[in-house]
């Protein structure tokens, strides 16, 4: 269980998190979603308290994380920006981090194991490639064997492979019943394996939601239809949950709460000939980006967007 | 909403129970740090290299001073009042590079961290962070300590063979040798120390050693800018001038003695670590 409130991060001037309020649900996959810019990875490190916050505060499963006694049992981390040195080979790195909690050498290889790292656990971490860091990362966030997998954009760069990879996982730690915090500015990403959505815009809650609920939002499962008589079909469609929208002077209405095959049917039956009968499902993307399109940070003038 | 319908085991997570006595405690954090330490490669380099100058630079001294002290040759004035300990040790002065060497292997545990990204992990594991800071000097005053006691008794003995039947021929059980020599292993200890500290007080490498440089072979040099009554003062306070007195053999009237000066330079490692601590703690990584 991971709160915020009024979790708020300045930067001199700039305000990167603005009065965060959150939270993820144990047992739970949450998707932290929002353009590059967001906040979303400045507030993962306020979490792990590798930040302070300048207002409000943040906890995990009660209290600060660092007034647990085995942080790393109680959130696995993997931050976006490259924590490990690079002179380290892979089994040393995990071995570090594995002392400081007296985690056993068992725990390291089944990690190196899970993670695939096998063949080159003896390897100094500089000459990894960004697929096997980040899974060097993930076997490090998951050492402590923790209640709660926090990862900050995990597929970033990585080859369809590593994708799958990455998604399956997370499936698996889902389905082990694990808290999951995944960060992520790709909807179709998160869509994927998350359960809620907390999505984020210029350091602000835009909306807490589900997946379903989002798509609903945003207007999802609507039929166009254009016919010669569009009064007469509305007044033939109207009914309880039914919506129809239209704007004067089109002939083309549109419908939501009602399949394509029920309004054509109804039309059918009244010989009102139909010209379009469309079912348009909004995509997650449309939504997510109808809903950040005010908050990216950086328009595509821009073409270098860097996540803070 | 799709769904993931390829099947795969989950992966063999032990039941959580079973770390139960897994928390972080100070010893942990010393044996983390003590890994990490011996698991870089530019440990064993640095180390390797500041032995074999503290060792080669006595060693050369003594052959050299041997040399020259041969019937009819010129003695060098510097030279002239030296000891076997002083060859041995410091007599000349780019046996620094021992000291360089000790008090960069500090600066690059600490500032490693910031420039690799490091540091993100190892406070992610310990986030009280001030543990960290603890155990990484501790181990590296502890090494630096150890490997220069064997360093400069290996230096003392070989040096003092080379050098008997010489005027300043000396053994280790003359007065005052025995602590001269542990005095030069503290001395360097608390270099290391100094380094550890500028390493998390400035957070990068280049900085953490050019200060550390500065500090210890440019600031005694650019005392001779100040007027002679305030040098004479501040001198001996300098940490490189109050360390030294740690391990001289013999105390003039312008230097501390031992043991003042083994508190000053506690005082200015002290003095680092403090603000290296105050920004561990206040800033963000």
């Amino acid at each position: 269980m991971i709160e915020a409130r009024q979790l708020t991060k300045r930067y001199g001037p700039k305000t990167a998190v603005d009065g965060l309020d959150f939270t993820v649900r144990p047992g739970s996959v949450t998707g932290f979603l929002g353009p590059n810019g967001a906040g979303k990875s400045t507030t993962m490190r306020m979490i792990i308290g590798l930040d302070a916050p300048t207002a409000g505060s943040v906890t995990v499963n009660g209290r600060e994380y660092a007034k647990h006694a085995a942080p790393l049992r109680e959130v696995g981390a993997l931050l976006e920006a490259r924590s490990i040195h690079p002179g380290r080979t892979a089994f040393d790195h995990l071995m570090a981090l594995a002392y400081t909690h007296g985690i056993p050498r068992a725990r390291v290889d089944e990690m190196i194991e899970l993670t695939g790292l096998g063949s080159v656990a003896r390897r100094r971490a500089g000459a990894f490639s960004l697929g096997m860091g980040q899974r060097l990362g993930i076997a490090a966030a998951l050492l402590g064997d923790p209640q709660t997998v926090m990862l900050d954009e995990p597929v970033n760069g990585l080859d369809p492979e590593g994708v799958l990879w990455i998604r399956n996982l997370l499936t698996d730690l889902a389905a082990a019943g694990r808290t999951i915090f995944v960060s992520s500015h790709l909807m179709s990403e998160v869509a994927l394996v998350a359960d809620h959505l907390i999505i984020v815009g210029r350091g602000r809650v835009l909306a807490g939601t589900t997946v379903q609920e989002l798509v609903r939002q945003a207007g999802g499962d609507t039929v166009a239809v254009a016919s010669a008589d569009p009064a007469r079909l509305r007044g033939l469609l109207a009914g309880p949950g039914v919506e129809i929208t239209a704007s004067t002077g089109s002939e083309q209405l549109s419908v939501t709460g009602m399949s394509a095959r029920e309004i054509g049917t109804r039309a059918a039956e009244h010989g009102i000939a139909l010209f379009e009968l469309t079912a348009r499902t909004v995509s997650l993307e449309d939504a997510f980006m109808a809903l950040t399109k005010d908050a990216v940070e950086y328009h595509s003038e821009t073409t270098v967007a860097r996540a803070a | 909403m799709t769904t993931i319908t390829e099947t795969r085991p989950v992966p063999a997570t032990p039941s959580r129970t079973a770390g139960s006595g897994q928390k972080v405690t100070g010893r942990r954090v010393l044996r983390s740090e003590w890994a990490k330490l011996w698991s870089l490669r530019s440990t064993w380099i640095t180390l390797t290299l500041g032995l074999l100058f503290l060792f080669a630079v006595g060693v050369i001294a003594a052959v050299q001073y041997r040399s020259m002290t041969g019937p009819g040759k010129h003695l060098d004035p510097g030279l002239a009042d030296a000891t076997t300990q002083s060859l041995a040790l410091f007599g000349v002065p780019f046996a620094l590079v021992a000291l360089v060497a000790l008090g960069v292997l500090g600066v690059l545990t600490t500032s490693g961290e910031y420039t690799s990204g490091m540091i993100r992990s190892t406070l992610a594991a310990v986030p009280r962070r001030l543990p960290v800071l603890w155990a990484k000097a501790a181990v590296h005053g502890l090494i630096a300590f150890v490997l220069s006691v064997i360093g400069v008794f290996v230096a003392f003995l070989v040096a003092s063979g080379i050098l008997s039947r010489t005027p300043i021929a000396m053994s280790v059980t003359d007065g005052g040798v025995v602590r001269s020599l542990l005095g030069a292993g503290l001395y360097l200890g608390l270099v290391a120390v100094i380094g550890v500290a500028l390493g998390a007080l400035l957070r990068s490498t280049a900085g953490g050693i050019s200060a550390l440089v500065g500090t210890f072979l440019l600031v005694p040099s650019l005392m001779s800018l100040l007027p002679r009554s305030w040098r004479t003062d501040v001198t001996p306070y300098l940490p490189s001038s109050a360390g030294e007195s740690v391990f001289a053999l013999h105390h003039t009237a312008g230097t501390l003695s031992a043991g003042a000066g083994l508190l000053v330079l506690l005082g200015w490692t002290a003095l680092v670590l403090g603000g290296a601590a105050h920004r561990l703690v206040r800033s963000d990584v």
